[in-house]
This record gives structure tokens, C-alpha cells and sequence, in this order.
């Protein structure tokens, strides 16, 4: 890699994810020291950050993002969704296969690589397509994706399932040559018609919207569960979204099968409540959910049933949106708001959430990594280690404001809300991606 | 009044109540050999047809042409989605020439909603997706009264394809909140999800048996079924759901002659209902279709008559 | 939505009353007189009484002059709301009943008959809404007070009683039918 080494950086008086304080020194791309004290030893020219009051986490890794490019780059580049990335506290991201064209070639994968590295603010780690055209019949080109500069081991038709279980069957098996994964987006076709638009229950009745019901995904999850059993193959399934397919993965896990599951930020906090307005904002894929599942899922994030979090930054053009509900694209921005989120929900909660920052950092960077197969991200604050890390002000309420963004995209469901926690300052490989 | 009429819960029972005064007094005029009247002369009314609907939109054609409104229609088949360009653009672009209502009917559920935050003009939801229609239950309960006097406890039995029913929707909103008893029939493929604890909620019943809840019917409102849902696996066969719930001959002899059958159209001779029961005598079919003239000039009349918002 | 005001509040306080039911009654009286006079009897005679407080009015002249005659008359109501020139200045308002006699009002005389008369406004509208129900013999006008400050060029045939008052006076007139009983104030 051809980054400029930068001056040595001195992080100081961070509260670490286990709750000690202490500093940090990043020099030349690792963590050289850490502990009470290190500020003396640091060089002089080390540029200080000042982290009092502020959490130090591993620089966080997000198994799936949207970045549009190629394609619709009016939604958003790799640019400058690298950009929202670091200011939402990202070192890494995996960028999905449905760009226009597909990436389902070794040579369409190693273009977003090469993307991700002009911008040079996370990571961009391209995720190849299970199938030719994500059309679902013939595997891509899997071998030649994992053989390339790109190194490919994530591969997902999302957007999209496999629904042909033949086609999965073989995908799975055809992986375990370069210990690659399949990452579903669990929706049996099906049972999802081809205008349903959001979650199918009472709300969907009430508004007149077609639905599809949790049990769609419920069912793909479980047939794939099966045919990881069948395979030995690994499946993470991509943005959980039921009860159901909660229970599915308890049982799966309790086999000792090699599953694992992420879940979206606006899968933990929003619900069909938010429907009534016919707002498209909030019209997403999977769709927003019933309190139940919403508390469901929090639960299995915590018991870790669901391993990681993951955003599903599905930026659109403004245009793509201004439409009726049933018409509009499916997606939501995320980036720069999933550390808040989470923080909100799991960590700051009413009465206190059920996570530490040790939590916070494990469900978003150490389990995103190590699903990804990223040997450079995910990796604790210690010496020797990668100098990724995200500063965290804890305290911070912050009103989200849809404007302010470097995302090219404003479908932000979270415009308005006052949310907890704040990214302050974001560091991939001893260098500063983002500072407020 | 709001502003907007997009739902019935846009309404108040008061509101209601005015608005069937207003009306009785146009269908009045509807007798006449001049039907014109001055109230909205100058003001303009565009008729927004996403969706083919011949009926509604010369209803409401009508309805504003006889209140000297100048009325326009503009029809655009499937979405402006299909067409590259956004419905927030199609609709601006159209409110720009100087619109006073628009009148809209479109296939999504919830566009005459969105529509109405982009726009100045008052907006007349007519027909949204599978949401609601709320001018029509406006007249379907208008011509109940009309026949039944005060709904309070009177049994209106809705029969029909309830998930993909607007009709439904708005009427079981506006029969209720009438005082109406209310029982809506289907097959359970036909009935929207989550019904049941929508109807504990607003206090109606569900019942998958025609034939035990015609009895006690006051009135009966067949909805309209298409046989395309028969490829969405929704009932086997036309035979199939005539016998189950078609108001047939011997189910209208059921009925007694005094109870009206109603019917929003266009009708499914021979399938939701049989010729005998759409000819008889206490069929409502046409006084439903002069009865929403008269609602929807009333409806026009109290949106658009009095004083622009400042 | 508005209804139609019949007395200001302001007026019960602090009106001063200018007609009592007695007086109301002679005036009534008088014209039913003064109509069957200048028709020549009651043939072809209709009268429409303007909504809300012309309608009992007509009905009490209707009365009178059967009375007399010995026949019925043809009487009715005329609602002038979708006709008024002011619907644009105020909130909608809500419409109130049309009643024309089966034998409509081709060929007749017809009396519109109102409570007060002002700026003739409302009568022009009546004059605009009759003429879209048919084309009578002619048309009369009767009022119980005509209290002047005309803006049309419209006068009444049949008064009451002639009020001279101030443009800034209201004046509201009260019926049995309408408010419990009959007498027309000054305020």
C-alpha cells in the first residue's frame, strides 16, 4: 500500500472498551503502546488527541454497505460513501455486489478495491455475487473473485435471495475451497409478491399496503441453516429482522453450526409505528418490524444469537424516493448513525442497555472482521496491533440532521431524533479519517 | 373541514353530517332542468387519473361541473416511477398551472397522502391503491341513510375481496364511526391481515360464513372480486367463490325484498353477484351512482367554496 | 362550519326591541293583505321564504291569505347560499334546504319573503338562484324591516316596517319558529 506513514499520534486519557483509562500511541500504521504514562515516552512530534471523557474502540468494520458505485453514482460513490464511513467510525467496510453492472467478476471486484483505496479512508472490501446477474441461476465467477487483488471471501446476491435451494447448495459447497462465505438475504420470492413493500401484519392491513410476512425469511433461514448442517459450508444471514429467524439461529448455534447473523441498527429501534405516514424514508428491505421483533432481536444481539451489526447503508437519489410508498426504492442511509444507535439502544438505554463498550466493540468490529475474514480489522487496542480506532463521546445527545452528512443521499430515518453517542475521531492505521 | 379529504378519518361525525346535508340538497338539483350552480365559479379542479376509473372520474367531473368549477382531466397510466420521472415532479409540474383541488386517484396506497404535502391545492383522495376511497363510502353511507335513516345499530354485511378492497377500508371506517354493526365477509385468503384485532379494535365482526351473517343483515354491500386473484391463489374457482360468497338468487330470496343491496361497480355479473340480485328492486346500484354525485359536489363545494387559507 | 346567526349576542344585551310579537303579527297580516291586493287574489301565487327566518315568515303570510281565500297556498323555501358573492370571504357555509311546490315556479308569481332587508345582496342572490329553477310571471319581494343601506339597486314591495338605522346598528329579528318568540331589535 502506498499510504504516506503520518506523524505518531498520541491518544490521550481514553476510557479503553473495558473500562480502564489510559493512553494510546499510533505510530506507523500499529498501536505501539498503551497504558498510564505512554504520553511521556512519546516522541515529540507525536500529534496529541485529546480523549478525555471520550471511549477508544477498535476502528469498526461493517459487513454491509451499499456504496452505488458503479452505477448510481448520483446516490452515492465509494468516495464519498468512504467519507460517511470514517465520520460514522468505520475502518472497513464491505461493499455490496448489486452496483450496475454487478460486481460478479474478479475484475469488477478488484475496481471497487481500487476505488476504495483511491479514497483511502476505510477499507473497501468488495463482496462478490453468488450468481451471474445476482439472477439467481448460475454461480459467478466465485474462484476467479477470491483468486483476485480484491481476495474475495464474502459473497451475497443481496437485494436479492437465493432462493433456489440447488443453487445454494452448491454455492456453499463450492466456497469451502477458499473458506468463503454466503451471506443470504433470507426472502423466499414466493411468499413476498412482487409489490410487497413492507412487513405484512395489522399495520399493512390497516394502510392497505402489500406485505410480506416475517415468515419469509423465516423459512429461507431455516433451509439454510439446514444446508449449512448439510455442507459443513459457513452462511451469515444478512440483516435478521423476525423473532423467528431469532429462534432458528438459537437452535442453529446450539448445534454448533457454522451460521452467523448481523442485524441493522433500524431493526433494533424503529417499527411498523413508523408506516402510518406513507413516508418512503422508512420503507426498507427487510422491512421495519413489529415491537416484538424489534425486542427479539435486541435480545439475540446481546446473547449473541445475532454476532454482529451491520448497516445496510442503502443510500437513493432524492428523485428515487418522491414517489408513492409501494413505488419508491427500498433503503435507508445508516453510516453515520449505527455507532449512535446502537449506543442508544443497547449501551445508554432507558434504565441503562444491556451492553458495555466491550459489547459495542465486539458486535462491531472484532465479530465483523473475523465473518469477513479481515485479518487487519477488528483487532483489540494492543500493542502490536493495527492502529484503527474510533474515539467515542459517550455523553453526547445528538439531534440527526439528514443535511448534514457526507453521504451523497438524505433517506435518513433518523432526521430529527435525538440519538446518544457521538463519533469524534476516527484513526485507520495510525492516520485520521475523521475529526470533529 | 380539513383541507384535504384523503381519509375518512379526515372527517368528524359532524363534518359528515354536513356534508349529507349539502348533498341531499345537490341531488335536488340533480332534478332540476338547469343543474348548474355558481359556487365555484373560477376555481379549478384537475381530476389526476393515475389509474383508469372511468366512473369516479365522471362522477367527479360532473360534480364539478355543475358547481361551475372548470375541471380538467388528466389521465396517466402506471407510475411516474416507469416513467423516469418522480410523482413529486409529475404532480408539481401539474399544480404549477394554477390548480385549486386536485382530485386524485392512483394504484399506490397512500399517494393522494404524499401528494398532499407537496402541493397547495386542496387534494381529493380518489382512491388510493388498496387504502382507501373515502368519497365513496361517503355516498354508499349517504345512500343507507337515505334508505334506513340513522344508521345507530343498523347491520351492514360487507361482502367480498376485503384485502384488496379500498371500499372496504373507507367504508368500514365511516359505517362504524356511524354507529353502524358492521360484519365483513371473506374467505380467509381474502381478509386483510391482521383484521382480527383491527375489528376488536374499531368494534366490527369478521366471518368466513355468508349464509349466517345475511340473515341479520339491514343491508348488504357486495364488493367487487377479479378473477385475475384467482392466479394469486386467492380461491380456486369463479363457481367456486359464487357459492361460497355470491349474493345469489337464493341467497337474495334469504334476504327479503326490503333489505338493499349495494354494490360500488363495476360489478362481476355472475360472480360476486348474480343478475337477479343486481336488477332487483332493492338494488341500490344506481341511486349510488347519482347519490356520489351529489356527495362529491358537496364534497367539492365545502373544500373549495369558502375563504382561501391566507 | 357557520351556521347562520340569527341575534348577535350583543344585540340580547343591549338591543332595544323595535317590534313585539303583536306588531310583527299586524305587519304579517297587513301584507298578506297587500300581496292578495296587488295579485288579485291568490292564483298562481308562490311564496319563497329565504332561509332561515323568510321560511316560518312565509309560511305565517301563506297562512294569513288562506284565511282569506279559503285555498292553499303554494309555498316553499329558497336557499341562496351557493349564489352569494361573498362565499369567498368567509369559511364555507353549510347549505340549507330548497323547497319548491310541485308546480314549480314557471309562469307564477312568486314572493320572495325575507326577515330583514339591507344591502339587497341576498336578494340578488335569490334573484339568481330563481332563475335557475324556471322562469316565473314575475317576482315580488316581501320583508319584515327594511332597515335601509341598500347596495343594489333592489327595493321591496311589501315592508313590514320601515327601520331607519345607522350602517354600525345591527338589527336581528326573532321568530317563535326559529328563537321562541317573535321581535325584531336594535343595537
Amino acid at each position: 500500500m502506498s499510504e504516506t506513514t503520518d506523524r505518531p499520534l498520541l491518544v490521550r486519557g481514553a476510557t479503553l472498551p473495558d473500562g480502564t483509562r489510559g493512553d494510546l500511541l499510533l505510530a506507523e500504521r500499529l498501536v505501539r503502546a498503551t497504558g498510564s504514562g505512554v504520553d511521556a515516552g512519546a516522541p515529540g512530534d507525536a500529534e496529541v488527541l485529546d480523549a478525555d471523557g471520550l471511549v477508544a474502540l477498535p476502528g469498526l468494520v461493517d459487513l454491509h454497505t451499499h456504496l452505488r458505485e458503479p452505477g448510481r453514482e448520483d446516490a452515492e460513490t465509494v468516495a464519498t460513501g468512504s467519507r460517511a464511513a470514517a465520520a460514522g467510525g468505520y475502518t472497513a467496510v464491505l461493499a455490496m455486489a448489486n452496483t450496475s453492472p454487478v460486481t460478479d467478476t474478479a475484475e469488477a471486484a478488484e475496481r471497487v478495491l481500487d476505488l476504495g483505496r483511491a479514497a483511502g479512508l476505510v477499507d473497501v472490501q468488495p463482496v462478490g455475487a453468488v450468481t451471474h446477474g445476482l439472477e439467481g441461476q448460475q454461480l459467478a465467477e466465485l474462484g476467479l473473485m477470491a483468486r483476485s487483488r480484491a481476495a474475495v471471501r464474502v459473497f451475497s446476491d443481496d437485494g436479492r435471495c437465493v432462493a433456489d435451494a440447488r443453487v445454494m447448495r452448491r454455492a456453499l459447497e463450492y466456497v469451502k475451497a477458499f473458506g468463503g462465505v454466503v451471506a443470504q438475504h433470507a426472502q423466499d420470492p414466493t411468499l413476498a409478491g412482487p409489490d410487497a413493500c413492507c412487513h405484512e401484519g395489522e399495520t399493512s392491513g390497516r394502510l392497505g399496503l402489500p406485505g410480506w410476512p416475517g415468515v419469509a425469511e423465516e423459512t429461507i433461514v431455516a433451509r439454510d441453516v439446514m444446508l449449512a448442517r448439510h455442507t459443513g459450508s459457513r452462511v451469515h444471514v444478512c440483516h435478521v429482522s423476525t423473532a423467528g429467524t431469532v429462534e432458528v439461529l438459537r437452535w442453529a448455534k446450539a448445534q454448533g453450526l457454522p451460521v452467523t447473523a448481523e442485524v441493522t441498527p433500524h431493526h433494533l429501534l424503529l417499527t411498523t409505528d413508523e408506516l402510518a405516514g406513507y413516508d418512503p424514508t422508512y420503507k426498507v428491505n427487510p422491512p421495519l418490524r413489529p415491537a416484538e421483533d424489534v425486542a427479539a432481536l435486541r435480545a439475540a444481539l446481546a446473547d449473541g444469537t445475532i454476532d454482529a451489526v451491520a448497516t445496510d447503508h442503502a443510500p437513493h437519489a432524492r428523485h428515487d424516493k418522491e414517489h408513492a410508498f409501494t413505488d419508491a426504492a427500498f433503503g435507508m442511509v445508516g453510516l453515520e448513525t449505527a455507532l449512535a444507535v446502537v449506543s442508544t439502544v443497547m449501551v445508554a438505554g432507558a434504565e441503562g442497555g444491556p451492553f458495555g463498550w466491550d459489547d459495542v466493540a465486539r458486535v462491531m468490529s472484532a465479530n465483523p472482521a473475523r465473518i469477513a475474514g479481515l485479518a487487519g480489522q477488528g483487532r483489540p487496542l494492543a500493542v502490536g496491533e493495527p492502529a484503527n480506532v474510533v474515539l467515542v463521546d459517550p455523553s453526547a445527545r445528538v439531534r440527526v440532521d439528514r443535511d448534514a452528512t457526507y453521504s451523497l443521499s438524505r433517506n435518513n430515518p433518523w432526521h430529527g431524533r435525538e440519538l446518544v453517542g457521538r463519533v469524534r475521531a476516527t484513526v485507520l492505521r495510525g492516520r485520521v479519517t475523521h475529526a470533529v | 373541514m380539513r383541507r384535504h379529504l384523503l381519509s375518512v378519518d379526515d372527517l368528524t361525525t359532524d363534518d359528515v353530517a354536513v356534508l349529507f346535508a349539502t348533498a341531499a340538497e345537490m341531488h335536488d338539483v340533480q332534478r332540476r332542468a338547469v343543474k348548474k350552480l355558481p359556487a365555484l365559479r373560477g376555481r379549478t379542479v384537475i381530476n389526476l387519473f393515475f389509474e383508469d376509473s372511468t366512473r369516479t372520474r365522471s362522477s367527479f367531473e360532473i360534480a364539478g361541473k355543475w358547481l361551475s368549477a372548470d375541471t380538467i382531466n388528466i389521465t396517466g397510466k402506471g407510475s411516474s416511477a416507469s416513467k423516469g420521472e418522480s410523482l413529486r415532479d409529475t404532480v408539481l409540474t401539474i399544480a404549477a398551472m394554477g390548480v385549486d383541488a386536485l382530485v386524485v386517484r392512483h394504484g399506490a396506497s397512500g399517494a393522494a397522502q404524499r401528494i398532499s404535502e407537496w402541493v397547495d391545492a386542496s387534494v381529493v383522495n380518489a382512491g388510493d391503491g388498496t387504502h382507501e376511497h373515502p368519497t365513496q363510502a361517503l355516498l354508499d353511507a349517504y345512500t343507507l341513510t337515505r334508505r334506513l335513516g340513522d344508521l345507530a345499530d343498523r347491520h351492514v354485511v360487507l361482502v367480498g375481496d376485503l384485502t384488496h378492497s379500498r371500499v372496504f377500508r373507507s367504508n368500514v371506517r365511516l359505517l362504524t364511526r356511524l354507529g353502524a354493526r358492521v360484519t365483513v365477509v371473506a374467505p380467509p385468503t381474502l381478509m386483510p391481515s391482521g383484521v382480527e384485532a383491527w375489528a376488536k379494535q374499531d368494534g366490527f365482526a369478521t366471518s368466513w360464513d355468508l349464509d349466517a351473517a345475511l340473515p341479520h343483515a339491514d343491508a348488504v354491500m357486495m364488493l367487487r372480486v377479479q378473477r385475475e386473484r384467482m392466479s394469486g391463489g386467492f380461491f380456486p374457482t369463479a363457481r367456486e367463490y359464487t357459492v361460497g360468497y355470491g349474493l345469489t338468487r337464493d341467497r337474495l330470496a334469504l334476504l327479503g325484498d326490503e333489505v338493499p343491496v349495494l354494490h360500488p361497480g363495476p360489478m362481476n355479473r355472475g360472480l360476486e353477484i348474480a343478475a337477479d340480485a343486481a336488477d332487483a328492486a332493492q338494488s341500490m346500484v344506481l341511486d349510488q351512482v347519482s347519490a356520489g354525485v351529489a356527495v362529491r359536489m358537496s364534497v367539492l363545494y365545502h373544500l373549495l367554496a369558502g375563504e382561501e387559507p391566507a | 362550519m357557520a351556521g347562520v346567526v340569527g341575534v348577535p349576542t350583543e344585540l340580547d344585551e343591549h338591543g332595544r326591541a323595535v317590534m313585539d310579537a303583536r306588531d310583527v303579527s299586524r305587519a304579517l297580516t297587513r301584507i298578506a293583505h297587500e300581496i292578495l291586493e296587488r295579485n288579485r287574489g291568490a292564483t298562481d301565487l308562490v311564496l319563497l321564504g329565504l332561509p332561515t327566518r323568510g321560511v316560518p315568515l312565509a309560511r305565517r303570510i301563506a297562512q294569513r291569505i288562506e284565511a282569506v281565500e279559503g285555498a292553499p297556498v303554494a309555498t316553499g323555501s329558497l336557499d341562496v347560499t351557493l349564489y352569494r358573492d361573498d362565499l369567498r370571504r368567509q369559511p364555507t357555509r353549510g347549505v340549507h334546504h330548497t323547497e319548491v311546490p310541485p308546480g314549480g315556479v314557471d309562469g307564477k308569481v312568486v314572493v320572495l319573503v325575507d326577515d330583514v332587508l339591507f344591502s339587497g345582496r341576498t336578494v340578488r342572490a335569490a334573484l339568481d338562484a330563481l332563475a335557475d329553477l324556471g322562469r316565473p310571471a314575475a317576482v315580488r319581494l316581501a320583508v319584515l324591516v327594511d332597515r335601509g343601506h341598500r347596495e343594489l339597486p333592489i327595493r321591496a314591495d311589501h315592508v313590514g316596517k320601515n327601520l331607519p338605522s345607522a350602517l354600525a346598528e345591527r338589527v336581528g329579528c326573532r321568530l317563535e319558529e326559529t328563537d321562541g318568540r317573535d321581535e325584531v331589535l336594535i343595537g
